[in-house]
């Protein structure tokens, strides 16, 4: 056990400290250092066209998706030299956010499944940041429930034609393609008639509608497919196998946001070592005290559990479901963070104002936020089906729709 | 970087785990938690046989030398198999204040001993119904006499050396090793939640005592030592909480209710998978606090007490749930899961309770640093 860097490790810390001293868009430093949960602020800048300047000058030079293999926009690093990478990036890595479904979700999915010509042409464009990629796999009726999905596609001639409706699609509005799995035989059991292929969010068909959200803003999309034509080269995995091309997509999914998930833990720390109380400053009150060491052990616990992963990636292994803790944990843990944070505050801590509010108001946007934490990317309820049933090996839940074809399943619809 | 026991840190672990299958399965604990014996002789003499009792202690004064993340392991395992023996005091404790702060000739006088197997030490420390501060010790040390009275003493029962914690009369405190075979020594098993273990009142009359090493600065010496046994009593809790995690799951499979295993029930399976996020989380941090014990980090305080709160948190939530998914039986005497309760609740207190150590936590965390 050792966490100091090896000879090489340090060579090339130093050798990205260097490349990033040099070439950073230092500008940005203060206003992406100021960004709290949520956001990414970019001051008088644009964040799109910040973020793929930086991204692609990092492609350039080799510093874009450092484990991928060269030929696709990667570095071919290790798990660790990923990790130093990101150390040494800092707060300019915070400009990465609309990328990280493209990167850590598609990418994963056409390297597995694309044919070598799509891979040779997308999967560069997608390191440099010259396309944004999004994913397209719930809908209004299928959720938790994935496997439910509706949207249909249909074979004809060389093509495939797409009907039906997509929700929940980050970043689809920023999108040039997306992967989307759709249903092609309604005629057997659920998980057997699904078929993933990847698209032009361009094509004719394709109505993208934003969803408001909970908290005003809007993240999220709606997505219409009206006869969209798909050409079968775009593909992914053999018709009806898309519930296993999904799954690859789902467990990297959980890497990706597990792995660096906010939690609110320093924002938690530098409000009650800040904020003026009864005994002095908060952090001296022995509930907070108390409340503070819970949530300082989790976030270790995580940032600890993460280094167990990198490990066992760097010695070759894949890191298993075990991983699905962290958004498990963090989304929970956030929520109770942005409560406590305003009631420490007493009514002030009601007001929602950015020019009023502790920190730029970050803990009221941390709260209105947390309840879709702990829903996207699978539910609080799913992530624990998948630890007790793939990971303790307790049994599945009874099933009412298990064997049957699908287009006999009860909707509830009538 | 590389955040993983090696390959003979396994196998050390690997062997204490074999030795404790074969010679320490839930009858030896019952027959102490019922017989009052205070420890099992068989498995602790064995654990010296094996070098285990000696891994931390260096070779100059007869032990192996095999450092402490193998010890974790070994504490893992001791904690998996509810060994009824007095490793903890002995070892994280008395071994490990005298390795720090003992004087030459009291290494050589007790170090030996301990790694044979043929000497027990306890820490007399408590004295009143409320955690322990510097001002609620009345125990006085004088002209090398100690007088005072201690309430509970975890093997106290059994121990032949005692490092007792007092007050001087300048008004210091200093930690003091007292032969407990001398006449003036009156000691006396106390009840406590978790027989298995040994814990008696302790009192002294006149007894001949020495200042441990040269220092009269018994208070912090008392806090080093606690924050490095903190980090073996965290590797004992978490092989706790994971054994007990494993029966619930092992009998959620098994017993069947409604015409179907409970296990495949979303209250019981997200129970156990809430027991499961706990300990996973503890493990990663005694991991790390394994690593700040074994390079002697800055880092170890906050480590320390990160690994400790969360290995308390894990292992009294799988013990306490263990007995909810057993349901009635798990209440029964003749199943195991109050072993698991009683131990889990036991090792909170031993040194010092949880709010203690979040206090410790809050208090070693860098200001204005993150996570």
């Amino acid at each position: 056990m050792d966490f100091s860097d090896t000879k090489e490790e340090a060579a090339f810390r130093a050798e990205a400290r260097a490349w990033i001293a040099e070439n950073a868009p230092t500008y940005l430093y203060e206003p992406l250092s100021a960004s709290g949960f949520g956001t990414t602020r970019t001051g008088e800048y644009d964040p799109i066209t910040e973020a793929k300047k930086w991204q692609k000058k990092k492609a350039d030079a080799g510093w874009a998706c450092l484990m991928w293999p060269k030929e696709y926009g990667g570095r071919g690093a290790s798990p660790i030299e990923n990790v130093i990478w990101s150390q040494e990036e800092g707060v300019y890595g915070k400009l990465s956010g609309s990328f990280i479904i493209g990167q850590g979700m598609c990418a994963p999915t056409m390297m597995a499944f694309a044919s070598e010509a799509h891979k040779n042409n997308f999967l560069p464009k997608i390191a440099s940041g010259e396309q944004i990629w999004c994913q397209l796999f719930s809908e209004p009726g299928a959720g938790s429930d994935l496997a439910g999905l509706r949207t249909r596609a249909e074979k004809d001639g060389d093509e495939w034609v797409i009907n039906g409706q997509k929700i929940w699609t980050s970043g689809a509005h920023i999108s040039d393609y997306g992967i989307l799995i759709t249903r092609t035989d309604p005629e057997v059991p659920k998980h057997k008639g699904m078929t993933m292929f990847f698209l032009n969010m361009k094509s004719p068909g394709v109505r993208i509608v934003p969803i408001k959200q909970a908290n005003g803003d809007s993240g999220f999309n709606e997505v219409y497919f009206d006869n969209v034509r798909i050409p079968d080269h775009q593909r992914l995995g053999e018709v009806g196998d898309g519930w296993r091309v999904s799954l690859t997509t789902l467990m990297n999914e959980r890497m990706a946001i597990g792995g660096s998930i906010a939690t609110g833990y320093p924002e938690i720390q530098d409000l009650v070592e800040h904020l003026a109380s009864d005994e002095g400053t908060a952090i001296d009150n022995p509930a907070v005290r108390s409340r503070l060491a819970d949530w300082y052990c989790k976030a270790a616990g995580l940032r600890n559990t993460s280094w167990r992963a990198i490990t066992s990636l760097s010695k070759g292994e894949t890191p298993g479901p075990e991983n699905s803790i962290g958004k498990l944990v963090a989304g929970g843990m956030m929520q109770d963070i942005a409560k406590y944070a305003l009631d420490l505050q007493g009514l002030g801590g009601a007001i929602w104002d950015p020019q009023i509010s502790e920190g730029n108001a970050r803990f009221q946007a941390m709260l209105m936020r947390c309840p879709a934490v702990r829903i996207e990317g699978g539910t609080d309820q799913i992530l624990r089906n998948i630890i007790s049933e793939r990971v303790l090996g307790l049994p599945e839940d009874m099933r009412a729709d298990k064997g049957i074809p699908f287009n006999k399943i009860p909707s509830g619809q009538g | 970087m590389n955040f993983d026991f090696s390959e003979d840190e396994k196998m050390v672990s690997d062997q204490a785990r074999r030795f404790l299958q074969d010679n320490c399965d839930f009858s030896v604990n019952r027959s102490v938690l019922e017989g009052g014996a205070g420890y099992d002789q068989k498995v602790w003499q064995g654990l010296a046989d094996m070098g285990l009792l000696g891994a931390t202690i260096p070779e100059a004064y007869g032990g192996v030398g095999a450092g402490y993340l193998s010890t974790c392991l070994v504490a893992q395992q001791v904690g998996a198999h509810l060994a009824p023996i007095p490793y903890s005091s002995t070892i994280y404790q008395v071994a490990e204040a005298l390795i720090h702060f003992g004087t030459e000739a009291q290494k050589q006088q007790y170090l030996p001993a301990i790694a044979e197997g043929k000497l027990i030490g306890a820490m007399a420390l408590v004295e009143s119904m409320s955690e322990l501060t510097r001002q609620n010790i009345t125990t006085r040390y004088s002209d090398g006499k100690l007088n005072g009275k201690k309430l509970i003493v975890t093997d106290g029962g059994i121990a032949d050396v005692a490092l007792v914690l007092a007050a001087t009369e300048s008004g210091s405190t200093g930690l003091y090793l007292v032969d407990l075979t001398q006449a003036g020594v009156q000691r006396e098993t106390v009840n406590t939640v978790d027989p298995s273990r040994d814990s008696a009142t302790m009192s002294f009359t006149d007894v001949a005592a020495e200042p441990l090493g040269d220092a009269e600065d018994g208070w912090n010496q008392l806090q080093a030592i606690q924050d490095r046994a903190a980090v073996m009593m965290a590797f004992e809790q978490i092989g706790g909480a994971e054994r007990a995690l494993n029966m619930a799951v092992e009998y959620a499979r098994g017993r069947f209710a409604f015409g179907r295993p409970i296990g495949s029930f979303q209250a019981l399976k997200h129970m156990m998978a809430d027991m499961f996020v706990a300990l996973r989380l503890a493990e990663s941090n005694c991991f790390y606090a394994a690593w700040a014990l074994s390079t002697n980090s800055d880092d170890l305080a906050l480590a320390a007490a990160t690994a400790r709160v969360s290995a308390t948190q894990a292992f009294q939530l799988c013990a306490r749930d263990n007995i909810q998914v057993h349901g009635g039986m798990g209440f029964t005497w003749e199943f195991d899961c109050h072993l698991y309760y009683r131990r889990s609740n036991y090792l909170t207190l031993q040194l010092g309770g949880l709010s203690v150590w979040e206090s410790k936590l809050v208090d070693a965390l860098p200001k204005g640093q993150v996570a």
